[in-house]
């Protein structure tokens, strides 16, 4: 194998020096406050390298490369394929709004935390790319892990406060078990190499492999439970609504926009290229998984409180549609039918990109919002319409795009997932093509939960009147926070009118992995998207809607002899007396805590009759605390309590226990 | 070729602007009739829009762009709607530009955008109709998106030319698939209209109104667009129908010859479904708002098991 | 496809669909007027089977379903019902949308159950097999969660119709006597049936199940 350095090896070397440099650099900007303000914008720059580097790596031949770094005999081996591009193309573009709007955030903040923040957040992005070019288990681990801590260390930015400290924790617990899985998978692949030639690490060499179909079943297992949970799949999600909120908004953005996507793309890494043909179950466990995740955090995020934690809760929601979407490609894949597998993964793909840029948006629109307000609670807010206008605007694009409301990009992806589900009934089984339109019920389910969720979310945050009188003085953001917003703003509207744009960035990384061409045609200046009969011109749509718009304001201004009149609200006649009479965001909820109460977890107390003071009072918890974590938390507890009794006082003796056990093992070892 | 295609949208969309008052007052008149009084007369809703057309609007002080801006663009996704339905001829200039898939979502745009509108002004009233239709509209929409489904499995494809083009070649063939699309699709008609016995449109009562919350605020030329779009969401879901369960008479030729025929043919369609809907809303009670969810998961479910039933009979 | 197979398949539809409306349907008044629907489809369809068929029994049987089904047993439902003075069936066990998704999950079943069976003949396939095996099913589905004796009663009688409909589709109908049988089994259990809801309820006071459940002795 020879060491080849193209111009996209090059382009992501040089990202990952610039961004090393500026970690390292970011503690001295205390020092030299001069550095300061370039931090960000040249962590923005490697950004753009990177997202460049994945579209060069789109249409060339994978590209193959030893680094010089890593053990002896143990090198880091990368490979720039379509998938690894396509991811590096997400990553890229949403990472340059985010560290825009760093760059505006960082003046908020307060020694030492944007000077922590400046090198932890490089870090991440320099280990986020390795994750994304790695070509071997080892490399790929080591990647892993320097993500997972340097995101950690993100997270418990605000350190002080206990509640931070617990939700990173969890964060890290459960990281490590879905690394403790991963391992495992990859180990157990590894072992199912050639007899007598030495091990192999490298992703080629695992697909080669070629375990039989009952270890094939195990490996895919582990890889979907420590994807699942770097991805906050049930049911291992629940560290994302607790870890997400507590990072400053800019650190959500990047977890929420990047970090899940990339236990998409080990996923799909594994379970299409490495692993065999896959086997039905496969699909069809993943598909519920993805379903279950979907419903549940779309139930949750719409009874939440705290606009960013509804914003997480709704994460989950879509990475769960993602995953339905994997899903429903591995079962295609498993009985041969590769276009419509195709199909799938470009819809799943298609949401991975659209999710990265509003969930980015929104998150980073929280972060404007928390700097002007400092307050996180929905019933505390509203009518920042009036106050930053611009913001409003910008996160009415993204709340329209999330909402999955045409012409806008949510809607492209949930068209093409529903596609795919519609030619389920092509399936060979008929339990599955039965079942599988129940599926797409569910899908259309969670997206109208969707647009339920985010006109709650903006009309609270908003719309309305500011619901208390101190944060009745904010604010427009900075520039530079505008002007992420507005990036990722405008990629959410290129990629809602401009669908064959995006398919093409997709097309290589969906061939890649299902091994043919789907059945999208495109056309009309790459703005019309098909999947057989079913056309979407999206700037038709635009072009019509704004046309009679348009002629209804022409012909109904020319007409008015007069314009509105000002007058207060007339509210049915009452006088506004006060803000607080606004629907809540629990108000806005009950509706679906009513509807679905089932599915909730809820503790309600309500004000006896003769009660005093009465108070009303409702808490949700997520079913899986309830169900699993908690019983987990105590079988472990007994597990302690009954081992630390036998334990014998001395230490010697139990260094002893470890001696022996390192004994056993290596004996135990072939 | 082009220009005829031009001439038939514009045609359409005309119809669907002029006629949707229409409409409303033959459903109101039959409502009358129904109830033994005498009725305003077919032309009454027209009278109140050009009334309130005329008047000099009221904006509350407090209202954003989004308030103002609301009418206009929920009056011109109504119309894109109406635009793109072949519910006269298939062959239309927008009807390529988006399949029922995209139609629901345009029905979706509508809705979030009048949520939002009714939220801007902080009244109580206003948020309480923004959860509500919100309440009604994430689950009737999964349930129209379902009725679709039913006909494009049938035709294998969303496209609503395709659908109707198969269905009507067909002839007399009754899909037994399409007995339960069509009764889910009534009851999402019902709900997304605002009809009885999901929302009383006579009434602004505290308690139980859903869509005339959204509109308290509203005067003028704004709540005349308001009125009118409400009018040609209730034809344009007709005109669905229309095509969906009866899609006889919709031309598929290239000339202009058929189009009187088939406007004709319309006419009498919307005329009869009138009658119908006027029927279902003086023999039903309004349901209880918590019974609502009820009432449109039935729907969700029928349109479900329509698509099972497609399967098992295999068309 | 025939005319003929297509309205046969459509009536199997709308029966099917009337399986469900009385599935989710609370009143009882409503629930009576739903069987009666129930039994013309099914009258109408065994009246379709005899045309394609031309027996003369079969026509024999549609008059007598259409007799007993859509005029006398309603009738007798609902003089019963007035004179009980039961109007509402109480709040179901299970909830109305939950009951309705074990439904759709039975009829999945049941489709799939019915799809190896073809039985040979032009006009009736596996997929009238299928929905007279899913009618049934959600039948026997009411029964078990109604909480009232008499929506009892009538789930029973639609599992009734829906063995008639199954074994209309399948074998063009059964003998004759057996048929008779069967209708004056059916008019004698709810008359039956009817004294003695009227000592039930002197006894319990009510004709709730649980109620009656809870004397066991």
């Amino acid at each position: 194998m020879n060491v080849s350095i193209g111009l996209p090896w090059g382009l992501i070397l040089s990202a990952l020096v610039l961004w090393s440099a500026l970690a390292f650099a970011s503690p001295f900007t205390v020092r030299f406050p001069r550095i300061a303000p370039f931090i960000f914008p040249l962590g923005a720059v490697g950004a753009l390298c990177v997202a460049t580097a994945g579209l060069l790596a789109l249409h060339g031949p994978p590209v193959a490369t030893i680094s010089p770094l890593g053990l002896p005999g143990l090198p880091f081996h990368g490979r720039l394929d379509a998938l690894s591009g396509f991811f590096l193309i997400l990553f890229g573009l949403t990472t340059v709004a985010i560290s825009l709007d760093l760059a505006g955030y960082r003046r908020h903040e307060h020694y030492p935390t944007a000077e922590r923040i400046g090198a932890q957040y490089h870090i991440l992005l320099a280990s986020l790319t390795l994750v994304f070019v790695a070509a071997d288990s080892y490399s790929f681990m080591i990647a892993w892990e320097a993500m997972a801590l340097s995101s950690y260390l993100l997270v418990i930015t605000d350190h002080l406060s206990g509640a931070t400290r617990r939700a990173g924790f969890l964060y890290l617990l459960i990281e490590h078990v879905g690394a403790l899985a991963l391992l495992a998978a990859f180990a157990i692949l590894i072992a199912q190499g050639p007899a007598g030639a030495p091990l192999s690490f490298t992703f080629t060499a695992l697909h080669a492999a070629h375990p039989d179909a009952a270890v094939a079943g195990l490996v895919f297992i582990l890889a979907f439970l420590g994807f699942g949970a770097k991805a906050g799949l049930i049911p291992l999600h629940v560290w994302l609504p607790q870890a997400h909120p507590v990072a400053p908004s800019p650190i959500s953005a990047l977890l929420s926009s990047v970090l899940l996507k990339v236990g998409i793309y080990g996923l799909l890494r594994v379970a299409f290229i490495i692993l065999p043909t896959p086997a039905p179950w496969w699909g069809l466990t993943t598909l519920s998984i993805g379903l279950m995740t979907a419903l549940l955090g779309a139930l949750s995020s719409a009874v939440q409180n705290d606009m960013k934690r509804l914003l997480a809760y709704s994460s989950v929601e879509n990475i769960g549609l993602i995953t339905a979407g994997i899903g429903l490609a591995l079962l295609f894949s498993a009985y041969g039918l590769k276009a419509l597998a195709t199909l799938a993964l470009i819809a799943a793909l298609y949401h991975c990109l659209n999710h990265a840029f509003f969930k980015g948006l929104l998150f980073l629109g929280t972060g404007s919002v928390l700097h002007a307000t400092g307050e996180r609670r929905l019933s505390r807010l509203g009518g920042l319409i009036h106050r930053m206008p611009q913001t409003a605007l910008l996160m009415l694009i993204g709340t329209l795009a999330i909402a999955g409301v045409p012409p806008l990009n949510g809607f492209v992806s949930e068209w093409l997932t529903l596609q795919a589900f519609l030619k389920a009934t092509a399936l060979p089984r008929p339990y599955l093509a039965m079942g599988i339109p129940l599926g797409a019920a569910l899908t259309a389910l969670v997206a109208g939960l969707a647009g339920y969720v985010m006109v709650k979310f903006y009309g609270i945050v908003f719309l309305g009147r500011p619901r208390d009188a101190q944060r009745a003085q904010a604010r427009e953001s900075g520039r530079l926070e505008r002007a992420g917003l507005g990036l990722l703003a405008l990629l959410c509207l290129l990629a809602g009118v401009w669908p064959a744009g995006v398919i093409a960035l997709i097309r290589p990384a969906a061939h890649l992995l299902s091994g043919a061409n789907a059945m999208i045609t495109t056309g009309d200046l790459g703005a019309r998207v098909g999947v057989g009969h079913a056309t979407y011109v999206p700037w038709v749509l635009w072009i019509a809607l704004g046309a009679i718009a348009l002629a209804a304001i022409l012909i109904l201004r020319v007409r008015a002899a007069r314009g509105a009149r000002r007058v207060p609200v007339w509210n049915c006649g009452h006088p506004l007396a006060s803000a607080r009479i606004q629907d809540t965001a629990e108000g806005f909820g009950q509706p679906i805590r009513d509807v679905f109460a089932a599915f909730l977890a809820m503790r309600r107390h309500r004000p006896a009759q003769d009660d005093r003071v009465p108070r009303y009072a409702s808490t949700i918890e997520d079913r899986f605390w309830q169900g699993l974590y908690q019983p987990a938390a105590r079988g472990f507890a007994l597990l302690f309590a009954a081992t630390a009794t036998r334990q014998p006082r001395r230490i010697a003796i139990s260094l002893l226990g470890v001696l022996m056990t390192l004994i056993g093992l290596l004996v135990l070892a072939p | 070729m082009i220009a005829h295609l031009l001439v038939r949208q514009t045609i359409q969309i005309l119809f669907v602007i002029a006629m949707a008052p229409l409409l409303a007052g033959w459903i109101r008149q039959c409502r009358a009739w129904l109830s033994n009084r005498s009725g305003a007369g077919l032309l009454q809703p027209y009278r109140e829009l050009f009334k309130l057309l005329r008047k000099q609007p009221v904006v509350a002080e407090e209202a954003s762009m989004l308030f103002v801006a609301t009418p206009y663009v929920v009056f011109a996704a109504m119309v894109v709607a109406g635009a793109m339905i072949p519910m006269i001829t298939t062959r239309l200039l927008l009807a390529g530009a988006a399949d029922a898939v995209a139609l629901a979502g345009v029905f979706t745009m509508a809705r979030i955008f009048a949520a939002l509108a009714a939220m801007d002004l902080g009244t109580a009233f206003g948020s309480m109709g923004a959860r509500r239709t919100m309440l009604v509209g994430f689950l009737a929409e999964p349930a129209l998106l379902m009725v679709l489904f039913t006909p494009a499995l049938i035709s294998g494809s969303t496209s609503l030319v395709v659908i109707v083009h198969d269905l009507a070649r067909h002839g007399v063939i009754l899909y037994p698939s399409m007995v339960f699309a069509a009764a889910a699709y009534v009851m999402v008609t019902l709900a997304e209209n605002a009809r009885l016995p999901v929302d009383n449109p006579d009434t602004h009562l505290e308690l139980t109104m859903i869509h005339e919350a959204l509109n308290l605020e509203y005067s003028g030329r704004y709540l005349a667009l308001i009125e009118w779009s409400a009018a040609i969401k209730l034809l344009v879901y007709i005109g669905i129908g229309a095509a969906l369960f009866l899609p006889w008479g919709i031309t598929q030729g290239p000339g202009l010859a058929g189009l009187p025929m088939a406007y004709a043919l319309l006419v009498a369609k919307l005329a009869a479904a009138g009658t119908g809907l006027a029927a279902i809303e003086t023999l039903s009670a309004k349901l209880r708002l918590f019974r609502v969810p009820e009432f449109l998961g039935t729907a969700f479910l029928l349109a479900v098991l329509g698509l099972l039933v497609r399967y098992l009979f295999g068309h | 496809m025939t005319t003929l197979a297509s309205a046969i398949h459509l009536l199997a539809a709308l029966f099917l669909l009337a399986a469900f409306a009385m599935l989710s349907q609370r009143r009882l008044a409503n629930l009576i007027t739903l069987y009666a629907w129930q039994g013309a489809i099914l009258a109408s369809c065994i009246a379709l089977a005899a045309y394609a068929t031309g027996s003369a029994h079969l026509y024999a049987s549609a008059l007598l379903n259409a007799l007993l089904k859509i005029l006398l047993v309603p009738a007798l439902l609902r003089s019963l019902a007035r004179r009980l003075d039961v109007q509402w069936d109480r709040e179901s066990l299970v909830q109305i949308p939950t009951v309705m998704l074990i439904g759709l999950g039975l009829v999945i079943f049941a489709f799939n159950a019915a799809l190896p069976i073809a039985v040979p003949g032009a006009a009736i396939n596996h997929a009238t097999v299928g929905i007279a095996l899913a009618a049934l099913l959600l039948s026997l589905l009411m029964m078990i969660l109604r909480a009232t004796a008499l929506s009892q009663v009538i789930g029973f009688l639609a599992l009734e119709n829906s063995l008639i409909f199954a074994a209309t589709s399948v074998t063009y109908g059964m003998p004759m006597v057996i048929e008779f049988g069967i209708a004056l089994d059916v008019i004698v259990g709810i008359f039956i049936l009817g004294v003695f809801f009227f000592h039930i309820r002197e006894q319990f006071d009510s004709l709730n199940i649980d109620r009656i459940e809870g004397h066991h002795e």
